[in-house]
């Protein structure tokens, strides 16, 4: 055994407490706000004198909140459906074809990364408001899936330049016409990849707030949006309940995903004994 | 000579570009019926290209590719009827065993009851019953090897392509896969292209072989056809262990030329050499096993020092230093292993040359 100088065993510590203190940095504003959830005064202070779980039952009977959920769940359900069908077969064009203009159109597909969100949601505003539609969901449907394509398309893109070619080519040498290759190969062997985009895309369609902010009326505000418009008039713990529930429900969302996608796995790639 | 029309896989001046890069430059190749070919060459030389080319992975861009007298040339790959064993065999991973096996039968729309006697029937033939239900991921690389066998077998494809397939396995399985490939091949008559980097494995397997370079086939011929008599420089020094010497031409009689080595003569084919004037310099490839160590002071061809022995087990490989020769080191088998103990490093020794069996070219 090597005797360990102290100066070693200084810097030892020295690093394990700083690691602690990085990881209490990242779930610090998490922490807090759950304390805050269950103070029974109807201020956000912090911390609490008294206990209670009254806030989250006003969250869930609140009715502007109630109607934002419903409406962020059918945006979220049109809007990740969509991007995924058509960021996939993006995906696969540009991965698989050679085209005039390849590289711009990948740059347009992933303008949004870089363009702000506050400009995506004020275009579609004014466009809309131009064609009479600025009270209806599908503009709304129409700017999420604008901004959540670049995640399904990379994430799609990804998993095809993962995939092998030579199981596509082996499926047509067996006889399989190309449809055949992509419905009984292809597909199937991208599972993960497209799963994992969809799911991106949903969370930050359900969570997206400043484009949502233009493009929303009183009737199709999603919950982030009539959180927004609660705290602008009301200072009392329910929103700190209503976030709560939020990290929750993505969490265990993501870990039911996680769990979906490690089957998947194990069903389709790696080995199980 | 083969004609277009009886040949399994003919390929007519076939020319294939990548951008500026040719890599098949009008290669002209009748596969016959039930032969075993083999496409051997260094890497890039265009040796996956043409099998590519054959399975419809890619397309011509001159030429004309037939199999079985048809023109294939606009024939997509899935109605080509041909089997394809991949370098890493390309199961598919989300299917198990038997799943793999019925692909292609599923494809053809075989019916449930003769796909399951097909697959049983072609698990047999590569040992491999009792299987179905694995998944590739648990199956060593010899039965993965197996499966994609079988899999490329059920079809009952015209044509069997080999992409390598030995690449991944390790030395000793390996000979016993070839020779059972080799073994199925020939039992069910099946016409194959095999595709192979690796000279020893050419040899061994093929009825006929095309050594290829630079997008072009360079020979082709039974393989003791290209051992014992390479076409020129490029195939006597990739196929095959050998020495470069240094001769001098001293004559020629009909088909032969005779080429003074050391103190030593030996007979080469000679239409390499036509042209070449009395006396020029030639480069004469000499096989190891073809050079014989002996006592110094025996008659020889040349001398030279021991530097170097590699016991192989059944035989040694010398490595002798020598003055006289252009080359430096020559190789030199020697079956058994006594040479270990018969010719110590340092020794003196004397090297003498089989008369026949040489190859010579025009010095460079």
């Amino acid at each position: 055994m090597t005797p360990r100088s102290t100066y070693q065993r200084m810097l030892g510590w020295g690093g394990q407490f700083a690691v602690i203190l990085i990881l209490g940095f990242l779930i610090l504003p998490a922490a807090v706000v759950t304390i805050a959830a269950f103070n029974d005064k109807a201020i956000l202070s912090f911390p609490p004198q008294a206990w209670s779980w009254h806030w989250f039952a006003r969250a869930l009977a609140y009715q502007d909140f109630r109607d934002g959920f419903r409406n962020g769940l059918i945006v979220t359900a049109w809007s990740s459906a969509t991007a995924l069908l058509v960021g996939a077969m993006f995906a696969l064009v540009i991965d698989r074809y050679q085209f005039p203009f390849k590289r711009a159109i990948e740059g347009v597909l992933m303008s949004p990364l870089v363009i702000p969100h506050f400009t995506v949601g004020l275009g579609f505003l004014i466009l809309s408001a131009q064609i009479g539609w600025s009270r209806s969901f599908a503009v709304v449907v129409a700017c999420h899936v604008v901004l959540v394509l670049p995640f399904v398309l990379r994430s799609v893109y990804v998993s095809l330049k993962n995939l092998d070619q030579s199981y596509e080519l082996a499926a047509a040498s067996l006889g399989a016409t190309p449809l055949r290759v992509l419905l009984t190969i292809t597909l199937p062997l991208l599972l993960p990849g497209l799963v994992s985009g969809w799911l991106f895309a949903a969370i930050l369609s359900f969570n997206e707030f400043t484009a949502s902010l233009f493009v929303t009326s009183q009737r199709t505000q999603t919950l982030p949006v009539a959180m927004y418009n609660y705290v602008r008039e009301f200072a009392d713990p329910s929103m700190a309940a209503l976030s709560v529930m939020y990290i929750v429900g993505t969490a265990a969302l993501i870990a039911f995903a996680n769990s979906f996608l490690g089957l998947g796995k194990v069903l389709s790639i790696e080995q199980s004994h | 000579m083969v004609g277009r029309d009886n040949a399994a896989v003919h390929f007519d001046a076939v020319t294939k570009r990548f951008g500026d890069v040719v890599a098949l430059n009008e290669v002209s190749l009748a596969i016959r019926r039930g032969e075993f070919m083999t496409l051997l060459g260094p890497s890039g030389c265009g040796k996956t290209t043409l099998l590519k080319l054959a399975a419809g992975f890619l397309g011509p861009d001159g030429g004309s590719i037939a199999i079985h007298g048809k023109c294939v040339n606009d024939v997509p790959t899935y109605k080509r009827e041909i089997g394809m064993m991949f370098q890493n065999y390309a199961l598919f991973p989300h299917m198990n065993v038997a799943e793999n096996v019925a692909y292609g039968l599923k494809t053809r729309r075989v019916r449930r009851q003769e796909r399951r006697q097909r697959v049983a029937e072609a698990l047999a033939l590569v040992k491999l019953t009792g299987m179905e239900d694995r998944k590739p991921r648990q199956l060593s690389g010899g039965q993965q090897q197996r499966v994609a066998l079988a899999r490329a077998l059920v079809i009952n494809p015209t044509v069997l392509l080999l992409d390598e397939p030995f690449s991944a396995l390790d030395k000793n399985l390996r000979a016993s896969m070839q020779a059972e490939l080799r073994e199925i091949q020939r039992k069910l008559g099946l016409t194959t292209i095999f595709v192979t980097h690796d000279q020893s494995e050419a040899l061994s397997l093929s009825d006929r072989m095309a050594v290829m370079s630079e997008g072009r086939i360079r020979q082709l011929g039974t393989p003791v056809e290209v051992y014992r008599r390479p076409s020129d420089r490029f195939v006597a020094s990739f196929v095959g262990d050998t020495n470069k010497l240094r001769g001098r031409l001293v004559g020629t009689a009909a088909t032969d030329a005779f080429i003074a080595l050391g103190t030593a003569q030996v007979k080469v084919p000679g239409e390499p050499l036509s042209g070449a004037a009395d006396s020029a310099p030639v480069d004469v490839f000499v096989r190891p096993e073809q050079l014989r160590v002996v006592s110094a002071g025996e008659p020889c061809a040349m001398t030279g020092n021991v530097v170097a022995q590699v016991y192989q087990g059944g035989h040694v490989d010398l490595q002798i230093e020598c003055k006289a020769s252009g080359h430096d080191r020559l190789l030199v088998r020697s079956a058994g292993d006594q040479a270990v103990t018969r010719w110590p490093l340092g020794t003196e020794v004397g090297i003498s040359i089989d008369a026949d069996g040489c190859a010579a070219f025009p010095a460079e």
